[in-house]
C-alpha cells in the first residue's frame, strides 16, 4: 500500500466532511433552511474520495444528482456548498443550481447534474478537450448504477474508447433506481462487465473499501494520464439514506439498511485501517472530526447570513453579457 | 352524481376504466409498479392487471421506441415520462418517430399512444425537473397536446387521449396533483381538441393554460371590484386548438389576456394570442397580452422562483393593461 498516514488523514478528514456536511444539510432541511431534493451520498463517501485523491487540481469531474461528495471530494468549500442549498447568493451557483446542479469551475468539478447518465458524454468531451489542448489532465465521469441503462452510457464510453480518451467511468453501484432495486430492471448484474462491449478494462471493486477504490482508480487514472485509454471502475456501494428526503423505502427493509450502516460503514472501515497502520490515534480521530464539525457549523453560519440574490438576478446568466461578445 | 376526487386520483380512474375496458392499453415508465410513478398515479395497476405495466430502468429513448412500435403493431401503451424534461431523452422517438409515421406511411401506420408528462414546478428542483414545453409539441404536426386543470377534466380528457388513434402528449402540472374537484360518476370523456368556458363575462376574455386556469378565476373574482365582468376560458387542448370557442369569446368581449405558466417567448400564449389577433383585429379594443414566466430557465431559489412562476397579480395586471 503506497498510503502515508498524511494522505490517510486527508482521505479520512475528506470523508468525515462529506459524511457531516449532508447530515447537517438532511437537518437543515428538517428546519426548512434547504429546500428542494437533497439526495444523500452517505455511505459512498469512500468512493468520491478513493478517486479523487489521485486526482489533479486542474483533472475534471463530473456528477450526478447525488454528488455533494463529488463535489467535496474535489475540493469545493462546504460553506459555499452549503449556501448554495440555502438558494443564496453566496452559493456555487449563486443560488441558481440547488443540491442537484452544484459546479465549481474554479475547481474544474463541471457539475452535479439532474439528469441521470447526462455526465457520461460530456467528461468523454472534457477528456478529448485535454488531448486537443495537449494537456495531460483526465477527466472523470461519476454516474450511478440506473445510469448503465441510458444510450449515454454506450454513446458517451464508446467515444471515450475509440478516440483512447483520458478519462475514467465511475459508476456507483448502490443497487437501487430511486425506488426500485437493480436488478429489477436489469439483467447484467456487474457493471464493471460492461467494459468489455467497448474493449476497456473494467474493475469491480469494493465501494466500502477505501483502499481498494483508491488504488484501482490509482491505476485507471495513471492509465488515462499516460494516453492508455479509459477504464470502467464500478464500485459496489450503498445508500444509507432513502433515494431523496422524504423516501419512505418499501423497497428495502430495515435490516438490510441497518446491516450495511453497521458492518459496511466505508468511514469506520477506514478508521480500522488506519488504526491497524498506526496512522491515527484516538485523539487525532477525535481532533479531525471537531474540526469538521466547527467547519460545518461554520458553513450554516455562512449561509444563514448570506443574502438572497436580487430579482434582478432572475434574467441574468441565461447568455453571457452583451459586452462580453466578441 | 358527482364525486369530489384528487387530480392524481383521478387520473388512476381513468386509466383503471380504461384498462377494464380495452385489454390492448398498457403502462410503460420507470419506477411505476414499486412507487406508483412519482406522483403515484399508477399504483394498484400492477394488482389489478398484472403482466400490463412494465417496470424500465432509466431508458427514456427506449421507453418512447418501446411505445411507439408496440402502438403501430396494435397496442394501446401509456407511457409514463417521470418527469417531463427528461422527455428530451426521446426526442427522435416522439418527433420523428410517434408523429411522422401516419403522415410517411401514406396513413397506413397508427401511433396511439398516450405520453404523461408531470411538469412545472412542484417542490423547489430548479432548471431540469420544472420544465412546461408545450409549445415544443405543438409545432409538431402529428402530435396532440392536452392540458386538463381541473380532476374531471383530467380523467375525461385521459379517457379520450388513450382512445385517440394518434399520440397526445398528456400534461399534468406537478402543483395540482394534489387539488381536489367534482368528477361525474360513470362513463366521462371530453373529446380533444375544445375548450371549456369556465365563467362566463362581458368585458374581457382570459384564455388560460393548466394552473393558469384557476389563478385567473381567482383574478377574475378580484376583477369585480375594478368593475371588470371577466370570461374565463379554459383551452383544455392546445393542439388541435379550438380557435372557435375561444374567437367566438373573444370577439364578443373585445379583449382578450392569454395566460400560461411556461415562458410566454414562443410559447403555447404566444400561438393562442397570435391567432386571436389574426381571427378577431376587429372586433379587439386593445392589444393581446401574454401572461407567463420570463424566458429563462427555472432558477433554483425560492427568492428567484418566485419572480418566474406567474401568479394572480400578473394577471390582475394584464386585464387592466388590455382594458385601458
Ligand atoms: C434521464 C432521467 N431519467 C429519470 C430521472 C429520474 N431519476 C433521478 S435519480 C434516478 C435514479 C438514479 O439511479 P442511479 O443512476 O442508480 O443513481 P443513484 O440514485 O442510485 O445514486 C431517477 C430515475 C432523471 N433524473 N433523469
Ligand atoms: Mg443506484
Amino acid at each position: 500500500m503506497d498510503l502515508s498516514s498524511e494522505l490517510g488523514k486527508e482521505m479520512y478528514r475528506n470523508m468525515w466532511r462529506i459524511r457531516l456536511f449532508e447530515e447537517e444539510a438532511n437537518r437543515q432541511t428538517s428546519l426548512g433552511s434547504v429546500v428542494g431534493a437533497l439526495h444523500m451520498y452517505c455511505g459512498e463517501e469512500a468512493v468520491a474520495v478513493g478517486v479523487c485523491s489521485n486526482l489533479r487540481d486542474d483533472d475534471y469531474v463530473l456528477g450526478t444528482h447525488r454528488s455533494h461528495g463529488h463535489c467535496l471530494a474535489k475540493g469545493a468549500e462546504s460553506r459555499r456548498m452549503m449556501a448554495e442549498l440555502f438558494g443564496k447568493v453566496t452559493g456555487t451557483c449563486a443560488g441558481k443550481g440547488g443540491s442537484m446542479h452544484i459546479a465549481d469551475f474554479s475547481l474544474n468539478m463541471l457539475g452535479a447534474n439532474g439528469i441521470v447518465g447526462a455526465g457520461i458524454a460530456p467528461a468523454t468531451g472534457a477528456a478529448l478537450a485535454s488531448k486537443l489542448r495537449g494537456t495531460d489532465q483526465v477527466s472523470v465521469c461519476f454516474f450511478g448504477d440506473g445510469a448503465a441503462a441510458r444510450g449515454t452510457f454506450h454513446e458517451g464510453i464508446g467515444l471515450g474508447a475509440l478516440w483512447k480518451l483520458p478519462v475514467i467511468y465511475v459508476c456507483e453501484n448502490n443497487q437501487y433506481q430511486q425506488w426500485v432495486p437493480r436488478m429489477n430492471v436489469a439483467v447484467v448484474d456487474s457493471v464493471a462487465d460492461m467494459a468489455g462491449s467497448y474493449a476497456i478494462p473494467g474493475v469491480s471493486v469494493d465501494g466500502q473499501n477505501l483502499v481498494e477504490v483508491y488504488e484501482v482508480a490509482g491505476e485507471a487514472v495513471e492509465r488515462a494520464r499516460k494516453g492508455g485509454g479509459p477504464t470502467l471502475i464500478e464500485a459496489r456501494t450503498y445508500r444509507f439514506y432513502g433515494h431523496s428526503l422524504g423516501d419512505e423505502e418499501q423497497y428495502r427493509t430495515s435490516e438490510e439498511v441497518e446491516e450495511w450502516r453497521t458492518n459496511q460503514d466505508p468511514i469506520i472501515n477506514f478508521r480500522s485501517t488506519m488504526m491497524e497502520q498506526g496512522w491515527l490515534t484516538e485523539e487525532e480521530d477525535a481532533q479531525i472530526q471537531n474540526e469538521i464539525q466547527d467547519e460545518i457549523a461554520e458553513a450554516v453560519r455562512f449561509a444563514e447570513e448570506s443574502p438572497y440574490p436580487t430579482p434582478e438576478q432572475v434574467t441574468t446568466d441565461v447568455l453571457a453579457p452583451a459586452q462580453e461578445v466578441a | 352524481m358527482m364525486r369530489t376526487l384528487t387530480f392524481t386520483e383521478a387520473l388512476r380512474e381513468a386509466l383503471h376504466e380504461e384498462m377494464d375496458r380495452d385489454d390492448t392499453i398498457f403502462v410503460i415508465g420507470e419506477d411505476v409498479i414499486t412507487h406508483g410513478g412519482p406522483y403515484k398515479v399508477t399504483e394498484g395497476i400492477a394488482e389489478r392487471f398484472p403482466g400490463r405495466i412494465f417496470e424500465t430502468p432509466i431508458a427514456e429513448a427506449g421507453i418512447m421506441g418501446v411505445g411507439v412500435g408496440a402502438a403501430m403493431a396494435g397496442m394501446n401503451p401509456v407511457v409514463e415520462i417521470m418527469y417531463m424534461d427528461f422527455v428530451t431523452c426521446a426526442m427522435d422517438e416522439v418527433v420523428n418517430q410517434a408523429a411522422k409515421m401516419r403522415y410517411m406511411t401514406g396513413g397506413q401506420a397508427s401511433v396511439p399512444m398516450v405520453i404523461r408528462l408531470p411538469c412545472g414546478v412542484g417542490r423547489l428542483l430548479a432548471a431540469q425537473h420544472s420544465q412546461i414545453m408545450e409549445s415544443w409539441f405543438m409545432h409538431v404536426p402529428g402530435l396532440q397536446v392536452v392540458v386538463p386543470s381541473t380532476p374531471g377534466d383530467a380523467k375525461g380528457l385521459l379517457k379520450s387521449a388513450i382512445r385517440s388513434p394518434d399520440p397526445v402528449l398528456f400534461f399534468e402540472y406537478k402543483r395540482i396533483y394534489t387539488s381536489r374537484g367534482e368528477v361525474p360518476d360513470g362513463e366521462h370523456t371530453i373529446p380533444l381538441g375544445q375548450a371549456k368556458i369556465c365563467r362566463e363575462g362581458e368585458d374581457a376574455t382570459i384564455v388560460a393554460i393548466g394552473p393558469m386556469v384557476q389563478k385567473s378565476l381567482e383574478a377574475a373574482i378580484l376583477l369585480e371590484d375594478d368593475g371588470y365582468d371577466v370570461e374565463v376560458v379554459d383551452a383544455r387542448s392546445l393542439s388541435p386548438l379550438d380557435t372557435d370557442t375561444i374567437c367566438e369569446s373573444v370577439r364578443r368581449t373585445g379583449h382578450a389576456v392569454v395566460c400560461g405558466e411556461d415562458s410566454s417567448f414562443a410559447g403555447a400564449v404566444s400561438e393562442i394570442a397570435a391567432m386571436i389577433g389574426e381571427n378577431c383585429f376587429r372586433e379587439l379594443n386593445g392589444p393581446v397580452v401574454r401572461v407567463g414566466s420570463p424566458h429563462v430557465p427555472m432558477p433554483f431559489s425560492s427568492e428567484l422562483v418566485k419572480h418566474v412562476v406567474p401568479e394572480v397579480p400578473n394577471i390582475t395586471e394584464a386585464v387592466g393593461r388590455v382594458m385601458m
